[in-house]
């Protein structure tokens, strides 16, 4: 991975299932020691992705490259080189965490000896030992993951990947991984995340590609993002009775930008320049024009923002992930 | 992290060629499948109660009712459960893998390092000794029911072997309906849909001269009368014609077409 190469390279990968296409044209690039976040909601051609990048499935066409190595010609050879950690926690529940390990690091072609030893270093790392000679279903989602995660890091693999890994976790399950992640980034690792969580790719990612329909619709760091929705909004809560029609006018005249208005949560908001010169003067004419007001607050854009001004529609619109959740995405 | 860390240059994978890594891995995952055998206890019990309900049903239910010559039919009917017993083994083969499919496991094997042929023999081999258990807890049942076998131990040598290599090409079979099509429900449907009219329109439970004739000339050529006939001479000491050279061909013929096909779907199944 010498020469300033690109750590994974895909260059317009393309994969159609039948009539669906999921990859149409996919191409992307992640710097050696930092982490890429690929977001996108379900159906959006994330799995696909990873799972060419990591030697599971041919594309149609385009190319891909990973740690130097090509990704159909050279797939033995880089199988050792990436760590790969699924959507579904792909443990053996029937096998302890230990033997989980030690499995994997025989099928990676370590000596006994420096499997199962590897096998005790991981599980110490993910907070397992305790649980090491329990079999893996009486685990929680949280410790499955971690489990599955160390599964992925036997043999320390200069590039990973992680297909959404936190989804169905519980909020405190999902701090702990995010922290591990963070561990490991600031180890040197390359990685690949995907995800639909917003705030996922923002606190993990240094770079953050948006996916839609199988393509990047935009790439760039969280803040290159956030700027292209432009400023911070102002958005206002009227006090119930009050008139949001008047609070709105208020608004519009302080703004360049269309007004939003939401009547059932009695809101109001808009893109806003001025920042806390430009509160006041809000606070100043709601309250001449007699408004109550419940809430009023300036808000950073979020990738929520980001994701509905890029694509028209919400991230997690097609949220509801189904529950023959073995199919990988192809819609 | 914790101190005494590995150094990631130490985290060297041994070299060796394709055959050694082959066997290597097969047995790395056939000791998988093994250790969980007496983890998941109800799978063994199920494995061994539905052919001792065959047993007696065909014992006590029909026997009296069969009429095959001169031999007892309890020493009729226990060939014909043996090599049942093995043959409906396969549907456990085609589930496991199903599972491991479903589950995501596969997908874990296929990004690492191993021989892409690894999971599947070493699914087989389970189920191999897993049958082999199977069959003697039959033998004992049989006993106690009346079974009197005349082998000697040539024959018992003879039916062992042949036993086992049935169960390990038709565990074969069961990889490949598995890796066709996928679901666990719809494997353990399936196995039962081809299993039936083979192990039923066979020589397993009766004698073939009394099927119709399109029945009969179906019965009379498939593998499993051919295996249950060599068996039966085996175990009663009756000589078995060619019925074992037939039996043999037909097992290595499924092996040669099924072993290259299971691998060449599991190499594809994700690949799709």
């Amino acid at each position: 991975m010498a020469n300033g190469n690109p750590a994974i390279l895909a260059e317009g990968l393309e994969k159609s299932y039948g009539k669906t296409r999921a990859l149409d044209g996919l191409s992307l690039s992640v710097e050696e020691g930092t982490v890429l976040g690929v977001l996108g909601p379900n159906g959006a051609g994330k799995t696909t992705a990873v799972r060419i990048l990591t030697t599971l499935l041919k594309p149609d066409a385009g190319r891909a490259e990973v740690a130097g190595l090509d990704v159909l010609k050279q797939a033995d050879q880089l199988r050792s080189r990436i760590g790969l950690t699924g959507q579904y926690a792909a443990v053996d529940e029937y096998l302890t965490g230990r033997e989980n390990l030690e499995m994997v690091g025989r099928l990676y072609h370590l000596p006994k000896k420096l499997a199962r030893k590897r096998a005790d270093e991981l599980l110490e790392r993910f907070d397992l030992t305790d649980a090491a000679s329990r079999l893996a279903k009486t685990y929680s989602g949280g410790m499955r993951r971690r489990l599955d995660l160390a599964a992925s890091l036997v043999l320390a693999p200069p590039v990973l990947f992680l297909d959404e890994p936190t989804t169905g976790l519980d909020p405190r399950s999902r701090l702990s991984m995010w922290e591990i992640i963070g561990e490991l980034v600031s180890g040197g690792t390359t990685l690949l995340l995907t995800t639909q969580y917003l705030d996922e790719a923002d606190r993990l990612a240094n770079r953050i590609a948006v996916v839609d329909r199988g393509t990047v619709i935009a790439e760039g760091t969280s803040d290159d993002l956030k700027a292209r929705v432009g400023g911070e909004r102002l958005e206002i809560t009227v006090s119930e009775g009050s008139d949001l029609a008047a609070a709105a006018r208020i608004l519009e005249a302080h703004t360049h930008s269309d007004v939003r208005i939401d009547e059932g949560r009695r809101q109001t908001g808009a893109t806003v320049e001025g920042g806390a010169r430009l509160i006041s003067s809000v606070v100043r004419d709601l309250n001449e024009a007699d408004v109550g007001i419940d809430d009023l607050g300036l808000h950073r854009p979020t990738l929520d923002d980001v994701f509905l001004a890029l694509t028209g529609h919400a991230a997690e619109e097609s949220e509801g992930k189904s529950s023959d959740n073995h199919q990988q995405e192809v819609a | 992290m914790s101190a005494g860390n590995i150094h990631s240059e130490e985290l060297k994978p041994l070299r060796r060629n394709r055959v050694y890594w082959a066997v290597a891995d097969g047995w790395v995952l056939a000791k998988r499948n093994l250790v969980q055998i007496p983890r998941i206890p109800e799978l063994l019990v199920f494995a061994i109660i539905q052919p001792v309900m065959f047993v007696l049903l065909f014992r006590y239910v029909f026997g009296g009712a069969i009429d095959v010559g001169g031999e007892s039919y309890v020493n009729f009917l226990m060939a014909g459960i043996f090599v049942q017993t093995v043959a409906f083994g396969s549907v456990s083969t085609g589930i496991g893998l199903a599972e491991d499919l479903q589950k995501g496991l596969v997908d874990r094997f296929r990004s690492l390092p191993m021989a892409p042929s690894a999971v599947l023999t070493g699914r087989t081999v389970a189920d191999l000794v897993r049958n082999l258990a199977v069959v003697i807890v039959m033998l004992l049942v049989g006993l106690l029911v009346g079974f009197r076998p005349e082998a000697g131990v040539a024959g018992w040598a003879a039916t062992i072997g042949l036993l086992l290599l049935l169960s390990f090409a038709f565990s074969w079979i069961g990889a490949v309906v598995a890796l066709l099509i996928r679901s666990v429900e719809a494997v353990q449907s399936a196995g039962f849909i081809w299993l039936f009219p083979l192990t039923f329109a066979s020589s397993a439970f009766v004698q073939t001269d009394n099927m119709p004739d399109v029945l009969r000339a179906f019965a009379n050529h498939q593998p499993i009368t051919q295996v249950v006939d060599a068996v039966r001479g085996f175990l009663l000491d009756q000589p078995e014609g060619n019925h074992g050279w037939i039996a043999l061909a037909w097992c290595l013929g499924i092996l040669i077409i099924c072993v290259p096909l299971a691998v060449s779907l599991y190499r594809g199944v994700a690949t799709r």
